[in-house]
C-alpha cells in the first residue's frame, strides 16, 4: 500500500484516497505536430524498473493534482512536489541520487 | 414557510455509538484565493469566525467555517440564515474573484456520539483515527465514497457527504456502530 504526502493540503493520504494520473512531465504534441510525435505523446509511456515520476490527484480529499517520485520496485517514495512544474525539483533529484546511484544512466538506456 | 427537511428526515441508529442525521443547517461553499484579505473579512462579517488554517475548523457567533482545500471553504450557518449569509458574502466580495453557492440541499450531515466514535470511523476510513485531533477537518473516503470527517470532542464526530450518497453513508456508519462490532483498539 502506498502513502503519499499531498503538498496541497498537507495530508498523508492513503493510495485509496488518490487517483493515479500516469507518467509526469510529458510534452504535449497537439494538432499540427508530426505523426510520430503525436503517437508517442498519446501512447508511449515509460515503464521503468526503478525511479518513476508520476502525477496523482487527491480525489477523495482536496481534489488537487500533485507529482510524486517513487520506486516501482521497492515502492519507496522519494517525495512529492507541486503540480505546477515541468521538471522535478533539483533538491529531490539530489536526494534520489544519494539513495539510487546511477539511476539517471538507467533512465537514458 | 415550508418545513425544513434533511435528506434522510433525521434518521437515527443506536448502536455502541449513536449515528444520527444532524439538525438542519445552512451550508455555503466559498471558493476563491483564500490569501485575499477580502475573503477573510467577508467570512468574518458573515459568521464571526476567522479564516481557518489548512485542515482547520473555526467557529464564530453566527456559524462555523471548515477548510476544504487550498481554495475552498465550507460555511455552516443557521438554516434560516443561509440566504442572508449568501447575499452578505456576495455583496462584500464584489470585485473579488470568487464563487459562493448555497450547497445545503447538496449535502447530508451526520453526527456520531459515544465513546467509540474514533473506532467506528476507523473501520470505514483510511484516516489515522488514533491521531486525528479535534477540530481537524479531514476530507477522505468513507467506505466507497468521499466525505469530510471531524471530531468536535472525544465523544462526538461529524460527517458531511453528498446527499446523493447520504443513505449509503448512514448505513455504513450504522453498520460500523452496530452492537457486537466493538473492537476496543482505541
Amino acid at each position: 500500500m502506498l502513502r503519499l504526502h499531498c503538498p496541497n493540503c498537507g495530508v498523508d493520504c492513503d493510495e485509496t484516497e488518490l487517483s493515479a494520473g500516469g507518467e509526469a512531465h510529458l510534452t504535449r504534441f497537439g494538432p499540427g505536430s508530426e505523426d510520430d510525435d503525436f503517437e508517442s505523446y498519446l501512447f508511449m509511456r515509460k515503464n521503468p524498473k526503478g525511479v518513476h515520476f508520476e502525477r496523482w490527484r487527491h480525489v477523495m480529499g482536496c481534489g488537487k493534482w500533485f507529482h510524486a517520485a517513487r520506486n516501482t520496485v521497492s515502492l519507496r517514495v522519494y517525495g512529492t512536489y507541486p503540480a505546477q512544474v515541468t521538471a522535478p525539483p533539483e533538491a529531490l533529484l539530489a536526494e534520489i541520487d544519494a539513495v539510487e546511484p546511477g539511476w539517471r544512466n538507467k533512465e537514458e538506456a | 414557510m415550508s418545513d425544513l427537511a434533511t435528506p434522510l428526515n433525521g434518521r437515527r441508529a443506536v448502536g455502541y455509538v449513536t449515528v444520527s442525521e444532524d439538525a438542519p443547517r445552512g451550508m455555503i461553499s466559498l471558493r476563491g484565493d483564500l490569501s485575499d484579505g477580502g475573503i477573510a473579512e467577508a467570512v468574518r462579517a458573515v459568521t464571526g469566525a476567522n479564516l481557518p488554517e489548512p485542515l482547520g475548523l473555526t467557529a464564530g457567533e453566527a456559524g462555523q467555517v471548515a477548510w476544504m482545500s487550498p481554495d475552498e471553504l465550507l460555511l455552516f450557518v443557521a438554516p434560516n440564515q443561509t440566504t442572508d449569509a449568501l447575499t452578505g458574502l456576495r455583496s462584500r466580495l464584489e470585485g473579488v474573484h470568487h464563487l459562493a453557492l448555497d450547497v445545503t440541499d447538496m449535502r447530508a450531515a451526520f453526527r456520531l456520539e459515544g465513546r467509540g466514535v474514533r473506532e467506528v470511523l476507523a473501520k470505514v476510513t483510511p484516516v489515522d483515527m488514533q491521531t486525528l485531533a479535534p477540530d481537524t477537518v479531514r476530507r477522505t473516503r468513507l467506505a466507497q465514497v468521499a466525505g469530510a470527517v471531524w471530531l468536535s470532542d472525544e465523544e462526538t464526530a461529524h460527517v458531511v457527504c453528498f446527499s446523493s450518497v447520504g443513505t449509503y453513508v448512514f448505513d455504513v456508519l450504522a453498520t460500523s456502530a452496530a452492537p457486537g462490532g466493538e473492537v476496543g483498539v482505541f
